[in-house]
């Protein structure tokens, strides 16, 4: 059976099996129809044309994990940034993880979407803003009409949340195959602040396909700072999807740290909706094999005098492809948008490939929008300087694809974070160059 | 110390040297002096071990070690440096972090430990003093946002923290005002000692009533056309290059 024929059909088993109030019923059951209707997206499409899920979706996929809760923690406290204190929203096979978890309701909600769908409390926000976003295209349907269990955070208005929130997904291989849609909604009030690192981690290697949504909405003058870490085994797959509605004066930053997985798509769409916004995209791709990471990207500029800044760099080894398709969109109405792009790629092999493809629809006439993209290898004057001091040539590569993706993670404003996301990329380059990056 | 033998090179197909002879012995500065494109800056990178450079004819070997079998980073292991004319910009890694990497790469190709932070910090504050780097310098990114000054320091610093054999500093007097240009030939000067010797490669004469050389070398197409002492480099500033181009000529 076809993967799309056995998840229609697995459907009805799937929400026999949930509670639910009857609005969520409702939306669940118009977007398995929209799913039906649409399909898996094939290159055939404008949007997945660099980017196959053929070889993905040929696993024979379940829905329903096994209900056990078997980590131990010191299994997996290596995937948590335990240097510093947070909250933790801990998943395993998209079940919740309670004694992995650490939730609070004390002035910030940092919990389950689970309980926030099922209880009376939460159904303002959940009525509000749960699927307000998703553009309603078919993967995140497909998640949507699988939605029960992700993270709810909600951060009520002139609140700054005291500690960083940790996102953590694992999947166990319990099942031979496992396809998991984590759902998430952040809401974060008026001048409200806070700060998310997100994780998907497979602990074995049987294939697991993630095909996760989360959904942000940044209230006037919130401030959203959104980590994503995706280093993943070579047998998981992600398909994340993530789409933000910023209101005024709002700030929200994505970085991706994209580093490993079979294949990595990343659907991030900003909505702007507002005055003064400023919205960040930035990622750092360091891959090798035959992985295979992309990156599709949407600014929406509506309102005037709003920024956008993206700057993605990639480096790229033996026959790794990577795909950056930046689209930026200016409504007439946007005058005085200041929107960037940049898109740098380092290829280490002939093998390597990498798709760049900026789009820029601009309908206003006084703003400033610059795009720019290089695909190189890396600076033989730079080598030779390096090596013309002693550096051996493997750890003068190293040295300047480190110094390459740096500006990028220059933006991190949590240090530990930073230190972490240094140390992955040291170990990807598989040198030590004679200090601690 | 250094040989250079009838040394023929090409730049992407192109000729550059035509057969440069030249001897160094250690306590020895040289200076190669000659105009724009006549090869000079193609014979640092080639002693210093650009691979982009292709040696057709000749030999070059330091204290009788073929230099052309080496890779750029065993010259610097054996003692050649290069002060570079345009240094690279490496974001993200302070100057005390590249020294540290540099010295330890250094180190391990000798077979020795790692520097110990202690000992490293010490040789680094007694090293930019000598040049007058101000501490915060250090804790900079190498090269990025360097004024041209700061730049051409910075290689002196590195080649007092490395002591090498052989130093070649490549037009490290341009970009310089005179003050930087002072503290620069100090700093070479000091780092002089009779197991060492240097290469000077510049246009001007003004370096070198700061770094006062042994010997004078003329530099025309690719070749040296005629040696002599500091007075040459002198006679050179007055009257230019015209006389010797109809000397050669008249040959």
């Amino acid at each position: 059976m076809e993967l799309k024929d056995k998840l229609l059909s697995s459907f009805v088993a799937f929400e026999e099996n949930v509670n639910m109030n009857s609005d969520i019923h409702e939306i669940r059951n118009r977007a398995i129809k929209d799913f039906e209707a649409m399909g898996f997206p094939t290159k055939k499409q404008e949007a997945w044309k660099y980017t196959s899920l053929n070889k993905v979706l040929k696993h024979d996929y379940t829905v329903f994990p096994k209900k056990e809760d078997t980590i131990d923690y010191r299994d997996v406290e290596k995937y948590f940034i335990d240097e510093i204190d947070t909250y933790k929203i801990v998943f395993i096979d998209g079940i919740y993880s309670s004694h992995l978890s650490s939730t609070t309701h004390e002035k910030i909600d940092a919990c389950l979407m689970s309980s926030a769908m099922n209880s009376s409390k939460y159904k303002p926000v959940i009525d509000n803003y749960f699927n307000k976003i998703a553009p309603k295209d078919s993967l995140d349907s497909l998640n949507t009409a699988f939605s029960h269990e992700g993270a709810y955070i909600n951060i009520p208005k002139n609140t700054m949340a005291d500690k960083p929130i940790q996102i953590l997904n694992f999947s166990t291989g319990n099942e031979a195959a496992l396809l998991v849609q984590p759902r998430n909604l952040v809401v974060v009030g008026e001048n409200s602040h806070v700060q998310i690192v997100e994780r998907h981690q497979s602990l074995t290697d049987h294939p697991v396909l993630t095909n996760s949504v989360t959904e942000i909405f940044a209230d006037t003058r919130a401030i959203v700072d959104y980590y994503k870490i995706q280093n993943d085994n070579h047998s998981a797959s992600l398909i994340d999807n993530t789409f933000i509605e910023q209101h005024g004066e709002s700030f929200c930053s994505v970085h991706t740290f994209s580093f490993g997985g079979n294949l990595t798509r990343n659907n991030l769409n900003f909505y702007q909706k507002g005055e003064r916004i400023d919205s960040t995209l930035k990622g750092v791709t360091v891959i090798e094999g035959k992985q295979h990471v992309d990156h599709n990207t949407l600014v929406h500029h509506t309102e005037p005098n709003c920024e956008s800044h993206q700057d993605y760099k990639g480096v790229f080894g033996e026959s790794s492809t990577g795909v950056f398709n930046g689209k930026i969109v200016v409504e007439k109405k946007a005058q005085k948008t200041n929107a960037f792009q940049s898109n740098n790629n380092i290829l280490l092999d002939d093998k390597a490939t990498i798709n760049s493809k900026p789009q820029l629809e601009i309908f206003a006439d006084d703003v400033k929008c610059s795009h720019g993209c290089t695909i190189g290898q890396l600076d033989e004057d730079a080598l030779f300087y390096l090596r013309s001091r002693g550096i051996p040539l493997k750890e003068a590569r190293a040295l300047l694809m480190y110094a390459f993706t740096n500006n990028v993670l220059e933006s991190v404003k949590i240090p530990e974070l930073k230190k972490r996301i240094n140390k992955i990329i040291a170990e990807k380059l598989g040198v030590s160059v004679g200090f601690s990056l | 110390m250094l040989k250079i033998k009838n040394l023929h090179a090409k730049v992407e197909g192109l000729k550059i040297l035509k057969g440069i002879n030249l001897e160094i012995n250690a306590g020895e500065v040289h200076a190669i002096m000659g105009p724009n494109g006549s090869g000079k800056s193609t014979l640092s990178a080639v002693i210093a071990g650009k691979e982009e450079y292709e040696v057709t004819r000749g030999e070059i070997t330091m204290e009788d070690e073929d230099l052309l079998e080496l890779d750029a980073e065993e010259r610097a292991h054996k003692g050649v440096f290069l002060s570079f004319q345009y240094p690279v910009e490496i974001p993200g890694v302070t100057v005390t972090n590249f020294m540290r990497t540099v010295i330890n790469a250094n180190r391990k190709a000798k077979g020795m430990e790692n520097m110990p932070a202690k000992e490293l910090l010490q040789k680094i504050r007694e090293k930019s003093e000598l040049l007058d780097i101000d501490r915060k310098f250090l804790s900079r990114s190498l090269n990025e946002g360097f004024s041209g000054g700061e730049k051409k320091r910075n290689e002196i610093f590195q080649m007092a923290m490395l002591e090498p054999k052989l130093a070649i500093l490549d037009e490290t007097d341009s970009g310089l005002d005179i003050d930087a240009l002072k503290i620069v030939a100090k700093g070479v000067n000091k780092l002089k000692r009779p197991d060492n010797a240097t290469l000077v490669i510049t246009h001007y004469q003004r370096l070198l009533d700061h770094i006062i050389p042994d010997f004078v070398h003329v530099m025309l197409d690719g070749k040296i056309v005629k040696s002599g002492g500091k007075e040459l480099a002198y006679e050179l500033e007055e009257k230019g290059y015209d006389w010797i181009k109809e000397e050669v000529s008249a040959q």
